[in-house]
Protein backbone atom coordinates (compact mmCIF):
# COMPACT_ATOMS: atom_id res chain seq x y z
CA UNK A 1 0.00 0.00 0.00
CA UNK A 2 1.10 3.48 -0.94
CA UNK A 3 1.87 5.83 2.24
CA UNK A 4 3.18 8.91 0.96
CA UNK A 5 -0.59 10.80 0.77
CA UNK A 6 -0.36 10.23 4.32
CA UNK A 7 2.90 11.37 5.29
CA UNK A 8 2.28 14.75 2.60
CA UNK A 9 -0.98 15.15 4.37
CA UNK A 10 0.88 15.00 8.10
CA UNK A 11 3.23 18.05 7.07
CA UNK A 12 1.95 21.27 8.90
CA UNK A 13 1.47 23.61 5.49
CA UNK A 14 -0.52 20.81 3.30
CA UNK A 15 -2.86 19.86 6.24
CA UNK A 16 -3.62 23.36 7.11
CA UNK A 17 -4.58 23.14 3.35
CA UNK A 18 -6.36 20.83 2.78
CA UNK A 19 -7.97 21.16 6.30
CA UNK A 20 -9.16 24.21 5.74
CA UNK A 21 -11.57 23.03 2.46
CA UNK A 22 -12.75 19.95 4.47
CA UNK A 23 -13.81 22.57 7.78
CA UNK A 24 -16.42 24.59 5.92
CA UNK A 25 -18.24 21.11 4.34
CA UNK A 26 -17.89 19.71 8.10
CA UNK A 27 -19.10 22.61 9.70
CA UNK A 28 -21.97 22.60 7.63
CA UNK A 29 -22.75 18.67 8.28
CA UNK A 30 -22.94 18.81 11.96
CA UNK A 31 -25.18 21.93 12.05
CA UNK A 32 -27.86 19.77 9.56
CA UNK A 33 -27.44 17.01 11.96
CA UNK A 34 -27.22 18.84 15.27
CA UNK A 35 -30.26 21.17 14.17
CA UNK A 36 -32.27 17.97 12.78
CA UNK A 37 -31.20 15.94 16.17
CA UNK A 38 -32.23 18.42 18.17
CA UNK A 39 -35.16 19.50 16.62
CA UNK A 40 -36.27 15.75 16.79
CA UNK A 41 -35.08 14.89 20.11
CA UNK A 42 -36.65 17.83 22.06
CA UNK A 43 -39.99 18.72 20.19
CA UNK A 44 -41.00 15.25 18.21
CA UNK A 45 -39.93 12.35 20.45
CA UNK A 46 -42.63 10.87 22.40
CA UNK A 47 -42.09 11.61 25.86
CA UNK A 48 -40.61 8.59 28.03
CA UNK A 49 -44.07 6.91 30.06
CA UNK A 50 -42.18 6.43 33.06
CA UNK A 51 -39.67 8.88 33.30
CA UNK A 52 -42.01 11.73 31.18
CA UNK A 53 -39.85 14.24 29.37
CA UNK A 54 -36.58 14.07 32.20
CA UNK A 55 -35.54 11.36 29.52
CA UNK A 56 -34.39 13.80 27.02
CA UNK A 57 -31.59 14.59 28.48
CA UNK A 58 -30.39 11.59 27.50
CA UNK A 59 -29.83 13.21 24.16
CA UNK A 60 -27.08 15.27 24.87
CA UNK A 61 -26.00 13.11 27.87
CA UNK A 62 -25.06 9.31 25.67
CA UNK A 63 -23.44 11.48 22.99
CA UNK A 64 -21.37 13.20 25.38
CA UNK A 65 -20.23 10.02 27.40
CA UNK A 66 -19.53 8.06 23.85
CA UNK A 67 -17.49 11.11 22.73
CA UNK A 68 -15.66 11.17 26.08
CA UNK A 69 -14.82 7.51 25.51
CA UNK A 70 -14.23 7.53 21.97
CA UNK A 71 -11.88 10.91 22.20
CA UNK A 72 -9.49 8.83 24.88
CA UNK A 73 -8.85 6.06 22.80
CA UNK A 74 -7.97 8.63 19.97
CA UNK A 75 -5.40 10.07 22.29
CA UNK A 76 -3.33 6.84 23.03
CA UNK A 77 -3.94 6.03 18.81
CA UNK A 78 -2.42 9.36 18.15
CA UNK A 79 0.46 8.87 20.56
CA UNK A 80 1.19 5.44 19.20
CA UNK A 81 1.29 7.15 15.76
CA UNK A 82 3.82 10.40 17.24
CA UNK A 83 5.77 7.75 19.01
CA UNK A 84 5.94 5.12 16.10
CA UNK A 85 6.23 7.64 12.91
CA UNK A 86 7.14 10.91 14.64
CA UNK A 87 4.52 12.22 13.00
CA UNK A 88 4.64 16.09 14.69
CA UNK A 89 0.75 16.52 13.56
CA UNK A 90 -0.39 13.12 15.74
CA UNK A 91 1.25 15.72 19.05
CA UNK A 92 -0.68 18.21 17.82
CA UNK A 93 -3.74 16.11 17.80
CA UNK A 94 -3.07 14.57 20.92
CA UNK A 95 -2.24 17.68 22.68
CA UNK A 96 -5.55 19.67 21.18
CA UNK A 97 -7.97 16.68 21.55
CA UNK A 98 -7.53 16.34 25.15
CA UNK A 99 -9.51 19.27 26.42
CA UNK A 100 -12.40 18.74 24.33
CA UNK A 101 -12.82 14.88 25.73
CA UNK A 102 -12.27 16.49 29.17
CA UNK A 103 -15.16 18.47 28.52
CA UNK A 104 -17.27 15.99 26.84
CA UNK A 105 -17.05 13.66 29.89
CA UNK A 106 -17.29 16.66 32.76
CA UNK A 107 -20.10 17.42 30.54
CA UNK A 108 -21.45 13.48 30.59
CA UNK A 109 -21.36 13.42 34.48
CA UNK A 110 -22.90 16.69 34.72
CA UNK A 111 -26.20 16.06 32.33
CA UNK A 112 -26.11 12.84 34.37
CA UNK A 113 -26.54 14.35 37.95
CA UNK A 114 -29.10 16.15 36.46
CA UNK A 115 -30.93 13.35 35.18
CA UNK A 116 -30.32 11.52 38.31
CA UNK A 117 -32.08 13.94 40.41
CA UNK A 118 -35.29 13.41 38.90
CA UNK A 119 -35.11 9.60 38.31
CA UNK A 120 -33.17 8.15 41.27
CA UNK A 121 -34.10 10.72 43.70
CA UNK A 122 -30.21 11.95 43.95
CA UNK A 123 -27.46 14.06 41.94
CA UNK A 124 -24.87 11.58 42.33
CA UNK A 125 -24.36 7.65 43.31
CA UNK A 126 -21.20 5.57 43.66
CA UNK A 127 -22.10 3.39 40.71
CA UNK A 128 -19.84 1.83 38.50
CA UNK A 129 -20.51 3.30 35.43
CA UNK A 130 -20.75 6.98 37.16
CA UNK A 131 -17.20 6.16 38.83
CA UNK A 132 -15.44 5.03 35.86
CA UNK A 133 -16.57 7.98 33.84
CA UNK A 134 -14.87 10.38 37.01
CA UNK A 135 -11.76 8.01 36.51
CA UNK A 136 -11.88 8.86 32.81
CA UNK A 137 -12.39 12.80 33.71
CA UNK A 138 -9.00 12.64 35.95
CA UNK A 139 -7.63 10.53 33.62
CA UNK A 140 -7.91 13.18 31.48
CA UNK A 141 -6.67 16.22 33.76
CA UNK A 142 -3.17 14.37 34.11
CA UNK A 143 -2.71 14.24 30.67
CA UNK A 144 -3.45 17.75 30.49
CA UNK A 145 -1.63 18.44 33.41
CA UNK A 146 1.74 17.09 32.72
CA UNK A 147 1.58 18.43 28.64
CA UNK A 148 1.64 22.18 30.33
CA UNK A 149 3.90 20.90 33.14
CA UNK A 150 7.06 20.16 30.81
CA UNK A 151 8.13 23.24 29.07
CA UNK A 152 9.36 21.36 26.20
CA UNK A 153 7.24 21.13 23.33
CA UNK A 154 8.55 17.83 21.96
CA UNK A 155 9.16 16.32 24.99
CA UNK A 156 5.72 17.11 26.31
CA UNK A 157 3.77 15.84 22.85
CA UNK A 158 5.81 12.69 24.06
CA UNK A 159 5.32 12.34 27.71
CA UNK A 160 1.81 12.67 26.88
CA UNK A 161 1.63 9.65 24.45
CA UNK A 162 3.60 7.81 26.99
CA UNK A 163 0.50 8.48 29.54
CA UNK A 164 -2.33 7.91 26.98
CA UNK A 165 -0.82 4.82 26.12
CA UNK A 166 -0.56 3.27 29.81
CA UNK A 167 -4.16 5.05 30.57
CA UNK A 168 -5.77 2.92 27.91
CA UNK A 169 -3.93 0.28 28.54
CA UNK A 170 -5.11 0.43 32.08
CA UNK A 171 -8.90 1.63 31.30
CA UNK A 172 -10.42 -1.76 30.32
CA UNK A 173 -8.78 -3.41 34.06
CA UNK A 174 -10.13 -0.17 35.61
CA UNK A 175 -13.47 -0.48 33.67
CA UNK A 176 -14.06 -3.88 35.10
CA UNK A 177 -12.29 -3.45 38.53
CA UNK A 178 -15.03 -0.93 39.26
CA UNK A 179 -17.54 -2.78 37.73
CA UNK A 180 -16.80 -5.69 39.78
CA UNK A 181 -16.93 -3.18 42.72
CA UNK A 182 -20.69 -1.83 42.08
CA UNK A 183 -23.39 -2.15 39.80
CA UNK A 184 -26.45 -0.31 39.83
CA UNK A 185 -26.31 1.97 36.40
CA UNK A 186 -28.74 0.49 33.60
CA UNK A 187 -27.33 -1.35 30.83
CA UNK A 188 -25.81 0.57 28.13
CA UNK A 189 -28.87 2.90 25.98
CA UNK A 190 -27.75 0.99 22.76
CA UNK A 191 -24.76 -1.39 21.69
CA UNK A 192 -23.73 -1.76 18.21
CA UNK A 193 -24.04 -5.60 18.50
CA UNK A 194 -27.88 -5.79 19.65
CA UNK A 195 -30.89 -4.58 18.86
CA UNK A 196 -32.13 -1.56 20.76
CA UNK A 197 -34.15 -1.44 23.62
CA UNK A 198 -35.80 1.77 22.65
CA UNK A 199 -38.50 2.54 20.25
CA UNK A 200 -37.26 3.61 16.59
CA UNK A 201 -39.06 6.85 17.38
CA UNK A 202 -36.72 7.73 20.44
CA UNK A 203 -33.87 6.12 18.92
CA UNK A 204 -33.43 7.87 15.31
CA UNK A 205 -32.80 10.84 16.88
CA UNK A 206 -30.29 9.71 19.51
CA UNK A 207 -28.23 8.27 16.85
CA UNK A 208 -28.03 11.25 14.80
CA UNK A 209 -27.21 13.62 17.55
CA UNK A 210 -23.96 10.71 18.13
CA UNK A 211 -23.35 11.98 14.44
CA UNK A 212 -23.78 15.14 15.12
CA UNK A 213 -21.18 15.58 17.86
CA UNK A 214 -18.47 13.23 16.38
CA UNK A 215 -18.82 16.09 13.61
CA UNK A 216 -18.80 18.89 16.21
CA UNK A 217 -15.44 17.30 17.73
CA UNK A 218 -13.96 17.08 14.12
CA UNK A 219 -15.16 20.34 13.15
CA UNK A 220 -13.31 21.67 16.99
CA UNK A 221 -10.43 19.70 17.10
CA UNK A 222 -9.20 20.68 13.60
CA UNK A 223 -9.97 24.12 14.77
CA UNK A 224 -7.90 24.38 17.39
CA UNK A 225 -5.24 22.34 15.32
CA UNK A 226 -5.30 24.70 12.62
CA UNK A 227 -4.73 27.25 15.35
CA UNK A 228 -1.88 25.33 16.96
CA UNK A 229 0.04 24.86 13.88
CA UNK A 230 -0.10 28.28 13.07
CA UNK A 231 1.03 28.98 16.22
CA UNK A 232 4.49 26.61 15.62
CA UNK A 233 4.83 27.44 12.41
CA UNK A 234 4.34 31.23 12.77
CA UNK A 235 7.63 31.70 11.76
CA UNK A 236 7.62 30.34 8.41
CA UNK A 237 7.12 32.09 5.23
CA UNK A 238 3.62 30.24 4.15
CA UNK A 239 2.06 30.88 7.56
CA UNK A 240 3.07 34.54 7.25
CA UNK A 241 1.68 34.41 3.43
CA UNK A 242 -1.71 32.84 4.68
CA UNK A 243 -2.33 35.07 7.58
CA UNK A 244 -1.22 38.15 4.97
CA UNK A 245 -4.20 36.93 2.93
CA UNK A 246 -6.56 36.07 6.19
CA UNK A 247 -6.30 39.66 7.36
CA UNK A 248 -6.47 41.32 3.62
CA UNK A 249 -9.97 39.61 3.16
CA UNK A 250 -11.26 41.39 6.36
CA UNK A 251 -9.52 44.39 6.08
CA UNK B 1 21.11 -10.93 34.71
CA UNK B 2 21.20 -11.78 38.07
CA UNK B 3 24.46 -10.39 39.09
CA UNK B 4 23.13 -7.26 37.50
CA UNK B 5 19.99 -7.25 40.00
CA UNK B 6 22.22 -8.23 42.89
CA UNK B 7 24.57 -5.56 42.32
CA UNK B 8 21.48 -2.68 42.00
CA UNK B 9 20.21 -4.18 45.22
CA UNK B 10 22.52 -3.80 46.70
CA UNK B 11 23.59 -0.58 46.05
CA UNK B 12 20.04 0.58 47.02
CA UNK B 13 20.54 -0.60 50.03
CA UNK B 14 23.82 1.15 50.59
CA UNK B 15 22.26 4.46 49.63
CA UNK B 16 19.50 3.63 52.27
CA UNK B 17 21.88 3.41 55.06
CA UNK B 18 23.06 6.37 54.67
CA UNK B 19 19.65 8.46 54.32
CA UNK B 20 17.87 6.47 56.78
CA UNK B 21 15.04 8.62 56.75
CA UNK B 22 14.29 8.11 52.89
CA UNK B 23 13.36 4.47 54.51
CA UNK B 24 11.78 5.73 57.09
CA UNK B 25 9.82 8.36 56.25
CA UNK B 26 7.11 6.16 54.19
CA UNK B 27 6.79 4.27 57.34
CA UNK B 28 6.03 6.93 59.76
CA UNK B 29 3.80 8.44 56.96
CA UNK B 30 1.72 4.40 56.79
CA UNK B 31 1.24 4.57 60.50
CA UNK B 32 0.65 8.41 60.81
CA UNK B 33 -2.02 8.29 58.58
CA UNK B 34 -3.72 5.13 59.88
CA UNK B 35 -3.09 7.25 63.52
CA UNK B 36 -5.43 9.96 62.16
CA UNK B 37 -8.55 7.96 61.09
CA UNK B 38 -9.56 6.75 64.36
CA UNK B 39 -9.22 10.57 65.59
CA UNK B 40 -11.57 11.55 63.02
CA UNK B 41 -14.11 9.11 62.94
CA UNK B 42 -14.53 8.31 66.45
CA UNK B 43 -12.73 5.64 68.56
CA UNK B 44 -15.65 2.77 68.04
CA UNK B 45 -14.52 -0.51 67.37
CA UNK B 46 -17.09 -1.76 65.12
CA UNK B 47 -16.91 0.83 62.36
CA UNK B 48 -12.98 1.01 62.42
CA UNK B 49 -13.31 -2.96 62.12
CA UNK B 50 -15.38 -2.59 59.18
CA UNK B 51 -13.72 0.23 57.14
CA UNK B 52 -9.99 -1.02 57.58
CA UNK B 53 -9.33 -2.72 54.88
CA UNK B 54 -10.36 0.42 53.19
CA UNK B 55 -8.04 2.53 55.43
CA UNK B 56 -5.03 -0.18 55.46
CA UNK B 57 -5.07 0.06 51.68
CA UNK B 58 -5.57 3.82 51.36
CA UNK B 59 -2.74 4.24 53.73
CA UNK B 60 -0.41 1.79 52.08
CA UNK B 61 -1.09 3.38 48.56
CA UNK B 62 -0.19 7.04 49.84
CA UNK B 63 2.92 6.08 51.67
CA UNK B 64 4.15 4.52 48.21
CA UNK B 65 2.96 6.85 46.22
CA UNK B 66 5.40 9.45 48.55
CA UNK B 67 8.66 7.03 48.37
CA UNK B 68 8.30 7.10 45.02
CA UNK B 69 8.74 11.25 44.34
CA UNK B 70 12.47 10.28 45.00
CA UNK B 71 12.89 7.30 42.59
CA UNK B 72 14.25 8.23 39.88
CA UNK B 73 15.30 11.75 41.12
CA UNK B 74 19.02 11.40 42.63
CA UNK B 75 19.88 9.25 39.91
CA UNK B 76 18.89 11.90 37.12
CA UNK B 77 20.36 14.53 39.08
CA UNK B 78 23.76 12.78 39.28
CA UNK B 79 24.03 11.17 35.96
CA UNK B 80 23.43 7.72 36.73
CA UNK B 81 20.34 7.55 34.21
CA UNK B 82 22.27 8.50 31.65
CA UNK B 83 24.93 5.84 31.97
CA UNK B 84 21.64 3.16 31.82
CA UNK B 85 20.68 4.59 28.90
CA UNK B 86 23.75 4.59 27.06
CA UNK B 87 24.68 1.11 28.58
CA UNK B 88 24.11 -2.41 26.14
CA UNK B 89 21.58 -3.63 28.40
CA UNK B 90 17.78 -2.84 27.94
CA UNK B 91 16.90 0.26 29.94
CA UNK B 92 13.76 -1.42 30.59
CA UNK B 93 15.30 -4.32 32.22
CA UNK B 94 17.25 -2.06 34.25
CA UNK B 95 14.72 -0.25 35.88
CA UNK B 96 12.53 -3.41 37.06
CA UNK B 97 15.56 -3.92 38.68
CA UNK B 98 15.59 -1.06 40.20
CA UNK B 99 11.78 -0.67 40.88
CA UNK B 100 11.73 -4.28 42.30
CA UNK B 101 15.23 -3.09 44.41
CA UNK B 102 12.98 -0.33 45.87
CA UNK B 103 9.98 -2.25 46.52
CA UNK B 104 12.57 -4.61 48.38
CA UNK B 105 13.00 -1.63 50.86
CA UNK B 106 10.19 0.33 50.74
CA UNK B 107 7.39 -1.92 49.72
CA UNK B 108 8.30 -4.54 51.37
CA UNK B 109 8.61 -3.12 54.91
CA UNK B 110 5.50 -1.73 54.53
CA UNK B 111 4.10 -5.05 53.98
CA UNK B 112 5.94 -6.35 57.56
CA UNK B 113 4.67 -3.18 59.39
CA UNK B 114 0.96 -3.57 58.24
CA UNK B 115 -0.53 -6.33 60.80
CA UNK B 116 0.34 -4.29 63.82
CA UNK B 117 -1.85 -1.37 62.61
CA UNK B 118 -4.15 -3.76 61.41
CA UNK B 119 -4.26 -5.44 65.12
CA UNK B 120 -4.57 -1.44 66.33
CA UNK B 121 -7.82 -0.77 63.79
CA UNK B 122 -9.20 -3.87 65.16
CA UNK B 123 -8.99 -6.27 62.92
CA UNK B 124 -8.95 -10.00 64.22
CA UNK B 125 -5.89 -11.58 64.02
CA UNK B 126 -6.92 -14.66 61.76
CA UNK B 127 -7.50 -12.30 58.87
CA UNK B 128 -3.80 -10.76 58.62
CA UNK B 129 -2.70 -13.84 56.68
CA UNK B 130 -4.50 -12.22 53.51
CA UNK B 131 -3.79 -8.74 54.79
CA UNK B 132 0.16 -9.46 54.13
CA UNK B 133 -0.99 -11.75 51.52
CA UNK B 134 -2.65 -9.11 49.29
CA UNK B 135 -0.64 -6.18 50.33
CA UNK B 136 2.38 -8.44 49.25
CA UNK B 137 1.06 -9.34 45.91
CA UNK B 138 -0.70 -5.44 45.06
CA UNK B 139 2.65 -3.39 46.55
CA UNK B 140 4.74 -4.27 43.08
CA UNK B 141 2.25 -2.79 41.25
CA UNK B 142 1.93 0.07 43.17
CA UNK B 143 5.74 0.30 42.72
CA UNK B 144 6.07 -0.26 39.15
CA UNK B 145 2.18 2.07 38.30
CA UNK B 146 4.27 4.96 40.21
CA UNK B 147 7.13 4.43 38.47
CA UNK B 148 5.82 5.56 35.43
CA UNK B 149 4.54 8.67 36.61
CA UNK B 150 8.16 8.88 38.81
CA UNK B 151 9.72 8.73 35.23
CA UNK B 152 7.36 10.61 33.17
CA UNK B 153 7.99 13.77 36.16
CA UNK B 154 11.84 13.12 36.77
CA UNK B 155 13.02 15.82 35.21
CA UNK B 156 10.01 18.27 36.82
CA UNK B 157 11.07 21.02 39.43
CA UNK B 158 7.90 20.72 41.29
CA UNK B 159 6.61 17.05 40.06
CA UNK B 160 5.13 15.40 43.75
CA UNK B 161 1.57 16.61 43.53
CA UNK B 162 1.78 16.12 39.70
CA UNK B 163 2.86 12.30 40.37
CA UNK B 164 -0.11 11.94 42.53
CA UNK B 165 -2.56 13.38 39.78
CA UNK B 166 -1.19 11.16 37.00
CA UNK B 167 -0.65 7.74 39.36
CA UNK B 168 -3.91 7.65 41.86
CA UNK B 169 -6.89 7.06 39.14
CA UNK B 170 -4.04 4.09 37.83
CA UNK B 171 -4.36 2.74 41.07
CA UNK B 172 -7.71 1.87 41.53
CA UNK B 173 -8.11 -1.45 40.26
CA UNK B 174 -5.39 -2.36 43.00
CA UNK B 175 -7.10 -0.83 45.89
CA UNK B 176 -10.13 -2.22 44.44
CA UNK B 177 -9.06 -5.72 44.68
CA UNK B 178 -6.57 -5.53 47.35
CA UNK B 179 -9.36 -3.96 49.59
CA UNK B 180 -11.99 -6.32 48.52
CA UNK B 181 -10.22 -9.29 49.38
CA UNK B 182 -10.01 -8.37 52.93
CA UNK B 183 -13.79 -7.07 52.83
CA UNK B 184 -14.76 -10.56 51.72
CA UNK B 185 -12.80 -12.29 54.20
CA UNK B 186 -14.10 -10.02 57.16
CA UNK B 187 -17.53 -11.49 55.60
CA UNK B 188 -17.08 -14.56 55.89
CA UNK B 189 -16.47 -15.12 52.02
CA UNK B 190 -13.02 -16.47 49.87
CA UNK B 191 -10.97 -13.92 48.88
CA UNK B 192 -9.22 -16.41 46.18
CA UNK B 193 -10.87 -14.59 43.03
CA UNK B 194 -9.57 -10.95 44.37
CA UNK B 195 -5.92 -12.67 45.16
CA UNK B 196 -5.50 -14.32 41.61
CA UNK B 197 -7.07 -10.44 40.61
CA UNK B 198 -4.35 -9.28 42.40
CA UNK B 199 -1.64 -12.02 41.10
CA UNK B 200 -2.40 -11.57 37.56
CA UNK B 201 -1.97 -7.31 37.84
CA UNK B 202 1.03 -8.09 39.21
CA UNK B 203 2.48 -10.33 36.23
CA UNK B 204 0.89 -7.73 33.82
CA UNK B 205 2.49 -4.61 35.47
CA UNK B 206 6.10 -6.41 35.88
CA UNK B 207 5.88 -7.19 32.07
CA UNK B 208 4.57 -4.21 30.68
CA UNK B 209 5.60 -1.37 32.83
CA UNK B 210 9.29 -1.35 32.53
CA UNK B 211 8.82 -0.53 28.54
CA UNK B 212 6.50 2.59 29.52
CA UNK B 213 9.23 3.46 32.42
CA UNK B 214 12.34 3.16 30.04
CA UNK B 215 10.52 5.88 27.49
CA UNK B 216 9.43 7.91 30.13
CA UNK B 217 12.78 8.16 31.04
CA UNK B 218 14.05 8.54 27.62
CA UNK B 219 12.03 11.59 27.22
CA UNK B 220 13.35 13.09 30.58
CA UNK B 221 16.82 12.84 29.79
CA UNK B 222 16.70 14.00 26.15
CA UNK B 223 15.86 17.66 27.84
Amino acid sequence: MNWTWFHRLSAPKSFYEVSGRWLPWLTGLMLVLMLTGLLWALVFAPADYQQGNSFRIIYIHVPAAFLAQSVYLMLAVAGLVGVVWKIKLADVALQQAAPIGAWMCALALITGAIWGKPTWGTWWVWDARLTSMLILLFLYIGIIALGQAISNRESAARACAVLAIVGVVNLPIIKYSVEWWNTLHQPATFKLTEKPSMPAEMWWPLLILVLAFYCFFAVVLLMRMRLEILKREARTSWVQAALKTLVGNNA
Amino acid sequence: MTSIFFSLVQREARLLCRRPAELINPLVFFSLVLVLFPLAVGPESRLLQSISPGLIWVAALLAVLLSLDALFRSDFEDGSLEQWAVSSRALSWLVLTKVLAHWLFSGLPLVLLSPLLALMLGLPSEHIPVLVLSLLLGTPVLSLLGAVGAALTVGLKRGGLLLALLTLPLYIPVLIFGSGALQAELQGFSPLGYLLWLASLTVLAVTLTPFAIAAGLRIGLSE
